[in-house]
C-alpha cells in the first residue's frame, strides 16, 4: 500500500528506498500511500482488535516486513483534573508517552525505521542523538542483532548516557551541541552505507510519530481533541501529529478535525516559537537550554510546524529554564507522573498560554509528555528539598519529622 | 584552495567524487567558480541570492547561516560542506 516517496516541497517522486532528501531541490521527502487501498482495509473496529502497542496501525505505517517491536505505543490517555483545574482548563488529559520501552515516545519511530532498515538488508543502524532516540536505536537494534553508531553531544545528561550504553552500542560522545552532531552524523552517512534513522531513513522514521494522532483521537472515543500542546524539537512531531488526525478524517475513522496543534519550546531555543510568533521565516539559532532533548537549533521541519500551527489555528509558547522546572514538579505534584525537561516545557507552555488567554478554558486540550522524568534527575537535584533523615526512633519521628496529620491510634 | 564536501543529492555533479576542490576568497566565489566549471550547481543550491532554504552550507563545522551566509571569507585549506537540513532526534 505504499506508493513511494514524494517531495514535499516540489513534489518530485522516488521510489521506496532509503533516501531523505529530493535530488531536484533539496526538500525532505514523506512517504505517500495508496489511500484507497487503505481504506477498504481499515475500521474501527479492525483497529480495536490490533495489539496494544503502535503496530495495531501497521496499515498506515510504512513496512511491509519483520517488525522489530519492543512494545511502542498505545500508551495511557489519562484525564487531569488536578492540574486542569490548576490552570482553569475544564478537560485536560495527558498523553503519557514516558511510558514506552526505552521510556520516551522515540520508540514509535525507532520501531517503525529499524524494521524498514532490516527490510532493505542494512545491517547496521546509527543515529545521531539528543539523547532520547539514542537509547530507543540501541534498544531496537540489539533486539534485531544490528551493528549500532550512535552520536551524542559529549555533555548529554548522564542517566540518557548511562541508558544508551546499556543496550551496547557503539556510542561516540561528540564535542558539541546537537547540531554539531547532526551535522557530522549527516556527513558520516554520506561515506558509509548505514541506515541512519533520523537521516537517510527519515522519511519512514518520521511516519512513527503519526500514531500518536491516531492513539489520542481512538483514546476520546474516536475524536479529535479542539487542542494539542506538542513539545517541538525539530518540528517533525507535530507535523505528523496532524498527519495523523487528517489522516483518520480522510478515512472516516473520525468526523471533521478542528484541532488547534500549538507548539512548545525551551525559551533558549525556540526557532519555531519565534518564526510563529514574528512571522518571519525559522533562523538558526545557538541553543541555550537546559533542556537538552529540544534543543535543535537549526530546524529542519521547522516550516512545515509554523505552516501546520498556522493551518490549524494553534499557537506557539515557550518556557524558561526556571518555568520548566516548576512545570516539571507541578504535573508531578499534581498528576504523579514525573517527565522529563521537555515535558516540563510542556506544562510550563500550556500555563502561561492559558493564563495569557491564548487557550480557552472550555477546550478539549490534549498535553504530549513525551519523555520520562528519571532521564533528566540532573537537572532537578538543586530544585528540589533534601529529605528529612531521622534514627529509627518513633520519638525522633514525633519530634524531628513534625507530622501534620493527626496520629492513627 | 578550499575542500568542498558534497552530500549524496550533489555528487551527480562531481562524477560521483565527495570532494571537490576550488578557488574562492568567499563562500559565494567559491559556489560561483564551481559552477563556472560545473553549469547547474549554483541554481541548486543558491536562490535570489540567499542559501537555499532545505541547504545548510557549513565552513569548518561552523553554519554559515550564524554567521556571515554567502559572504563568509574563506582562507587556504578551509572545509566547506553542503549538506541537507535534516534533524530531529
Amino acid at each position: 500500500m505504499l506508493i513511494g516517496l514524494k517531495c514535499r516541497n516540489c513534489g518530485q517522486r522516488y521510489p521506496i528506498e532509503p533516501l531523505n532528501t529530493c535530488e531536484e531541490c533539496f526538500g525532505p521527502l514523506e512517504v505517500e500511500y495508496d489511500y484507497d487501498a487503505i481504506q477498504e482495509r481499515v475500521s474501527r473496529e479492525k483497529i480495536e482488535k490490533g495489539p496494544n502497542t503502535i503496530w495495531r496501525y501497521a496499515d498506515f505505517l510504512p513496512v511491509t516486513g519483520r517488525i522489530i517491536d519492543l512494545g511502542a505505543g498505545f500508551t495511557p490517555l489519562q484525564r487531569a483534573d488536578n492540574l486542569g483545574s490548576i490552570l482553569g482548563l475544564d478537560e485536560l488529559y495527558i498523553k503519557n508517552d514516558s511510558v514506552n520501552p526505552t521510556f520516551s515516545f522515540k520508540d514509535r519511530v525507532v520501531s517503525v525505521s529499524i524494521s524498514k532498515a532490516l527490510e532493505f538488508g542494512f545491517d547496521t543502524v546509527g543515529c545521531a542523538s539528543t539523547g532520547n532516540l539514542a537509547s530507543s536505536v540501541a534498544a531496537h537494534a540489539a533486539k534485531a542483532n544490528m551493528n549500532c553508531y550512535i552520536f551524542v553531544p559529549a555533555d548529554l545528561n548522564v542517566a540518557k548516557i548511562t541508558q544508551a550504553l546499556v543496550y551496547n552500542p557503539h556510542l561516540i560522545g561528540v564535542e558539541g551541541n546537537y547540531d554539531e552532531v547532526n551535522r557530522l552524523c549527516t556527513e558520516v552517512s554520506g561515506y558509509y552505507d548505514w541506515a541512519f534513522v533520523n537521516i537517510n531513513l527519515r522519511a519512514y522514521y518520521a511516519e512513527g510519530s503519526k500514531t500518536l494522532g491516531y492513539e489520542v483521537a481512538e483514546q476520546l472515543g474516536w475524536e479529535a481533541p479542539d487542542r494539542v500542546v506538542v513539545p517541538a524539537a525539530s518540528g517533525s512531531l507535530l507535523t505528523k501529529v496532524w498527519r495523523g488526525f487528517k489522516e483518520f478524517e480522510r478515512f472516516g475513522l473520525i468526523d471533521e478535525v478542528n484541532t488547534k496543534v500549538t507548539a512548545a519550546q525551551a525559551e533558549g531555543c525556540s526557532p519555531i516559537t519565534t518564526a510563529f510568533r514574528t512571522g518571519e521565516p525559522v533562523k538558526p539559532v545557538r541553543p541555550n537550554t537546559i533542556e537538552k532533548s529540544l534543543a535543535i537549533g537549526n530546524p529542519a521541519d521547522g516550516f512545515y510546524a509554523v505552516k501546520v500551527i498556522k493551518e490549524s489555528g494553534g499557537t506557539a509558547g515557550s518556557a524558561t529554564d526556571a518555568e520548566l522546572i516548576e512545570g516539571i514538579k507541578l504535573l508531578a505534584r499534581t498528576e504523579g507522573i514525573f517527565t522529563e525537561t521537555a515535558g516540563g516545557v510542556v506544562v510550563a507552555t500550556l500555563k502561561k498560554l492559558v493564563e495569557a488567554g491564548e487557550i480557552d478554558s472550555d477546550e478539549r486540550t490534549v498535553i504530549y509528555i513525551t519523555g520520562n522524568g528519571l532521564k533528566t534527575q540532573d537537572v532537578l537535584a538543586e530544585y528540589l528539598p533534601s529529605p528529612i533523615k531521622i534514627k529509627p526512633d518513633l520519638e525522633a519521628f514525633n519530634t524531628q519529622a513534625k507530622p501534620e496529620q493527626k496520629e492513627v491510634a | 584552495m578550499a575542500i568542498v564536501r558534497l552530500s549524496t543529492p550533489l555528487r551527480k555533479f562531481s562524477e560521483g567524487k565527495p570532494e571537490i576542490n576550488t578557488e574562492g576568497s568567499t563562500l559565494k566565489e567559491v559556489l560561483a567558480n564551481i559552477d563556472s566549471k560545473i553549469p547547474g550547481f549554483l541554481e541548486k543550491v543558491v536562490e535570489n541570492d540567499e542559501i537555499k532554504q532545505f541547504i545548510n552550507i557549513y565552513i569548518n563545522n561552523e553554519d554559515v547561516r550564524l554567521g556571515e551566509g554567502l559572504s563568509t571569507a574563506l582562507g587556504e585549506s578551509d572545509v566547506v560542506s553542503i549538506l541537507p537540513a535534516v534533524s530531529g532526534g
